[in-house]
């Protein structure tokens, strides 16, 4: 019987409150108990004295460019660099290549992280046949695969019409529908937010209100439909309000944030770096003050990386004609601890943040730290100080903000099924 | 204060400014010679390295160039987005292993001048990047109304046109306002960026407004492309409301002055008339953009190898 | 040649850019507070030198009419303007006076120092004329040097002299100094300026050595 013994640590677990010193027991791979000086004679044990032992952190956005794109990272470089930063579930996006709009696709993504992926990886299907906003994708067999939401993200769907359907036939599945909100005829050729920043680097202009415009269609149309919409990477204040809003009449809404929607404004792309180029674009001051307080009040469910890894040969051109996005994995906790440093949040809201929120989105019993359920775990030491290397990271990419940054709280070990399979000073152990 | 290139106006300060344009007008004297060639930089390589093509600021940076004596090569890369040409940071890391004594840089796109400036050891010169800065035209124009007016400080520019795509515009409000002058901008509201006000200026939507009591009147070129994006209707309507024509001109003070980067939509932004007489200094901007390039290439040029650039004491 | 017109800026004043400083000097001829140095000419002494120099020139001179003085920034402007009042009271005659600035054609110009231009102005044509180039302190030679070349692209003179308030000698090239004020030896590292007393360009002037720690030299 194979034991593990985390022993010392502020234990937090937001689906039951818990905030404590605790030990916990895994045995064959399963949490067996929590609570205070646990005996347990012949298990391994890990020494979490001065740390958090949170649940294993759950993705909601992540691109994992397998098939079509594994020059910039794969569904094994994906979930080393998840572990690494304490995900032991990520969900992936369908605009690969082929999309995964087809069983078939769903079922090869799959074989790949059983195969190649430390880290648990749960399918997003595409709501539209080749993301191409028109024809709806087949749902049932999709989820028969194992998808477990249905995402244009990368691109949106902007006939109205088509997702209403979209909306409506997701009810059949009763599965989520995440919408990248952004309305293609008034972001044009924009690639920055449109603002003063945006007058001063002389690029073209994104506004606020592409956004807007579709989070306020999107939610109307779940109430249309009863649909369960899902708003991806939230940048606006006005989106904020918009799904507060839609909540509070009752509309089955959920919502993500970035993590560098919350701690990056416009200001950062004044150097032209396009590693702080990405849709949704940076934006102003006071959305991000709102995306905070969004998430600190809960009307934002989840942080979620929408981890894009690009080539550094794609990265390295004229900022317009960059693709957007950048890593996240292996720094979103770092980062959003800082709201934790000011107070804005407390650790257990954070972590429910990365954890029991996400997972509830996606309807699972996870991201909780319960006996019986699988030693899906996250050591953090929030204070410990590192500076992120993407040349030492796991991802096959490197286009991030925070590359040669100091940064402060790291995760220091991350257990799935039980299994050690990331240690901050051994790196990813494979099993 | 000033560094090794020259990337944007936003980057100098009045005192730089001063002594650029302090260094230009000795220049201005070297193009009244007969033997219009000085040694300064005698045995040094400039290169123009234009990914967007423009002959005039080219041929005034080449004429500026081999005034100086340097040997000027011109380099034009197809445009890189869709042939997948030698990207940016390539062309940047030949050029620099070329170990060339000055760069001059003009791209569609904002932001690669400075991205060239980053790989390499040599100063770089912003021709224009996108709707971003355009440097040398602004300290052109800022020489031009010295001419005129013998100060900056106290007069009212007025600037008409296009300035939400404007690089010309961008860099003539920091130039004039470090200057000390009063900057309005006046454009049909398409055209006119969000939050314009917070670079300093003063924006209007009528010309009337704009013009009244101005000392000076910029002209901006008008971009057919917009028109395609329906940015304003037509040309007709454009000229009516915000073209510039002698009538209109009355608006302003008696003695002011008219100018346009060029090259002219005649009939659109300026009149025929305007285009051609007085009180537009139109030929003057130009013959003063090769003074004021020497100045640049002058201040900016610096010995290789061993040094880490130039800047200048 | 119609291009050695006057000047079309001289019409504007002297830049518009700094504030017109009387006879185009500029405040590099201010006294340096920082260090006194040792007086090896005071204004008086000058005054003699100047008017000692143009007796020579009226004495070597066959064609008159055919000079042209040349003043070289900073120092040599105000030098050949007080050489041109010398002749005109010695005899009688009204020489034309110009200034070259040699900055765009000097053989030092290094990396990162970048020395500001200075004011040319030649009323005249230089073809055919006897140029007397004016400096206020001769040492390497290579200044008068880059005024000969400078000279050359603006014409062809008939010949070419040279006048130095002092020569303080360290000369790396065959240049030869027609007409000096007072020869001063001194040490390489010293420094020997010609300067303003007031910061006003007319005067009263004085020539200082100073070693290269500031202080007076030897």
């Amino acid at each position: 019987m194979s034991r593990v013994l985390i022993r010392g640590g502020r234990v937090l677990d937001p689906a039951s409150g818990r905030d404590e010193t605790a030990d916990v027991l895994l045995e064959e791979g399963r949490v067996v108990a929590i609570g205070p000086s646990i005996e347990s004679r012949d298990a391994e044990r890990l020494d979490a004295t001065g740390c958090w032992v949170t649940p294993g952190f759950v993705d909601l956005h992540t691109h994992l460019r397998e098939p079509g794109q594994e020059y910039k990272e794969d569904v094994g470089s994906g979930g080393r660099a998840a572990v690494a930063g304490g995900f032991t579930t990520v969900a992936c996006m369908a605009n690969t290549s082929p999309v995964n709009d087809d069983p078939s696709v769903t079922d090869f993504i799959l074989d790949r992280a059983r195969q190649d992926s430390p880290a648990r990886v749960l399918p997003v299907a595409a709501a539209t046949k080749g993301l191409d906003g028109q024809v709806m994708t087949e749902m049932s067999a999709l989820v028969d695969a194992g998808a477990v939401a249905f995402s244009d993200d990368g691109h949106t769907i902007m006939d109205s019409g088509v997702q209403r359907r979209v909306f409506e036939y997701s009810r059949m599945v009763s599965k989520p529908v995440i919408v990248h909100a952004e309305d293609r005829s008034l972001v044009r050729d924009g690639v920055v937010n449109e603002g003063p920043v945006s007058t001063r680097l002389g690029l073209p202009g994104n506004p606020a209100a592409a956004e807007t415009v579709h989070v306020a269609r999107d939610i109307q149309l779940a109430a249309l439909t009863g649909a369960h919409v899902h708003v991806a990477h939230v940048s606006t204040a006005g989106a904020v309000e918009l799904v507060r809003e839609g909540r509070r009449r009752g509309v089955q809404v959920t919502a993500e944030v970035t993590p560098h929607h919350l701690t990056l404004t416009d200001e950062a792309t004044l150097g032209f770096d396009t590693n702080t180029k990405m849709a949704p674009p940076l934006r102003s001051a006071e959305d991000v003050r709102a995306c905070r307080e969004g998430l600190a009040d809960g009307t934002i469910d989840a942080v979620a990386t929408d981890h894009a890894p690009h080539a550094v040969h794609e990265k390295e051109v004229e900022f317009t004609l960059a693709p957007p996005g950048i890593l996240g994995l292996e720094t979103a906790l770092s980062v959003v601890l800082e709201l934790v440093r000011v107070d804005e949040l407390t650790p257990l809201q954070l972590v429910a943040a990365l954890t029991v929120n996400p997972a509830q989105v996606l309807g699972l019993r996870a991201g909780r730290l319960e006996p019986g359920l699988p030693g899906d775990i996250v050591i953090v030491d929030p204070d410990r100080e590192w500076v992120y290397d993407p040349a030492k990271g796991y991802s096959k990419s490197r286009n991030s903000p925070w590359a040669g940054a100091s940064l402060q709280g790291r995760v220091i070990a991350t257990l799935v099924d039980g299994h050690l399979v990331f240690h901050a000073d051994r790196g990813v152990l494979l099993p | 204060m000033m560094g090794r290139d020259l990337l944007g106006i936003e980057d100098l300060d009045r005192a730089d400014i001063e002594m650029i344009l302090d260094t230009a007008e000795h220049m201005q004297e070297v193009g009244l010679r007969d033997v219009k060639k000085v040694p300064t930089l005698r045995g040094r390589t400039i290169v123009n390295l234009f990914f967007e093509p423009s002959t005039r600021t080219r041929i005034s940076f080449e004429i500026a160039g081999k005034r100086l004596s340097a040997d000027v090569v011109n380099f034009t890369p197809s445009a890189s987005s869709l042939k997948k040409a030698e990207s940016i940071l390539d062309t940047a890391k030949t050029l620099d292993a070329m170990d060339p004594d000055a760069v001059v840089v003009r791209h569609a796109v904002a932001g690669v001048p400075k991205r060239i400036a980053d790989e390499l050891h040599a100063p770089v010169i912003n021709a224009g990047d996108g709707a971003h800065e355009h440097p040398t035209q602004a300290l052109l124009d800022l020489l031009t109304v010295y001419e005129e007016k013998g100060r900056i400080d106290g007069l009212t520019v007025a600037i008409i046109g296009d300035i939400a795509h404007s690089r010309v515009a961008r860099s003539n409000i920091y130039a004039f306002l470090k200057m000390g002058a009063e900057v309005r901008v006046a454009a049909p509201p398409t055209m006119i960026p969000a939050n314009v006000e917070t670079l300093g200026v003063k924006a209007f939507g009528s010309l009337r407004e704009a013009l009244d009591g101005a000392d000076v009147v910029m002209a901006l070129r008008i971009q057919r492309e917009r028109l395609a994006d329906a940015y304003f209707p037509s040309d007709r309507e454009y000229s009516a409301t915000f073209g510039i024509d002698r009538a209109k001109l009355r608006f302003a003070k008696d003695d002011a002055i008219v100018m346009h980067p060029g090259p002219v939509n005649r009939g659109v932004e300026l009149s025929h008339d305007l285009a051609d007489h007085r009180p537009s200094v139109i030929l003057d901007q130009v013959r003063n953009g090769v003074a004021l390039r020497m100045a640049v290439l002058y201040l900016l040029a610096a010995r290789h190898p061993g040094s880490k650039g130039g800047g200048w004491t | 040649m119609a291009k050695n017109t006057p000047d079309l800026r001289s019409s504007r004043g002297s830049g518009a850019i700094h504030a017109p400083v009387a006879g185009g000097v500029e405040s590099a001829l201010s006294h340096d507070r920082e260090a006194d140095g040792r007086v090896v000419l005071d204004d008086l002494a000058i005054r003699r030198s100047l008017v000692r120099i143009a007796h020579e020139i009226v004495e070597r001179t066959d064609d008159l009419p055919s000079l042209y003085l040349v003043g070289i920034p900073n120092g040599g402007v105000p030098l050949a303007r007080r050489l041109a009042a010398n002749l005109r009271d010695v005899a009688e005659l009204e020489v034309v006076v110009g200034m070259l600035d040699t900055t765009l054609y000097r053989d030092d110009l290094t990396a990162g120092a970048r020395p500001r231009l200075r004011r040319t102005e030649m009323p005249s044509a230089v073809d055919d004329r006897i140029v007397i180039l004016v400096d206020d302190v001769a040492s390497t030679g290579r200044t008068i040097r880059a005024a000969m070349d400078a000279l050359m692209d603006f014409g062809r003179p008939r010949a070419v002299q040279v006048v130095a308030l002092v020569d303080r000698g360290h000369r790396e090239l065959p240049i030869k100094i027609d007409y000096v004020g007072k020869n001063i030896p001194t040490r390489h590292d010293d420094r020997v300026l010609f300067r303003s007393l007031e910061g006003d360009a007319e005067g009263p002037f004085e020539v200082v050595i100073l070693n290269e720690n500031g202080g007076p030299g030897a």
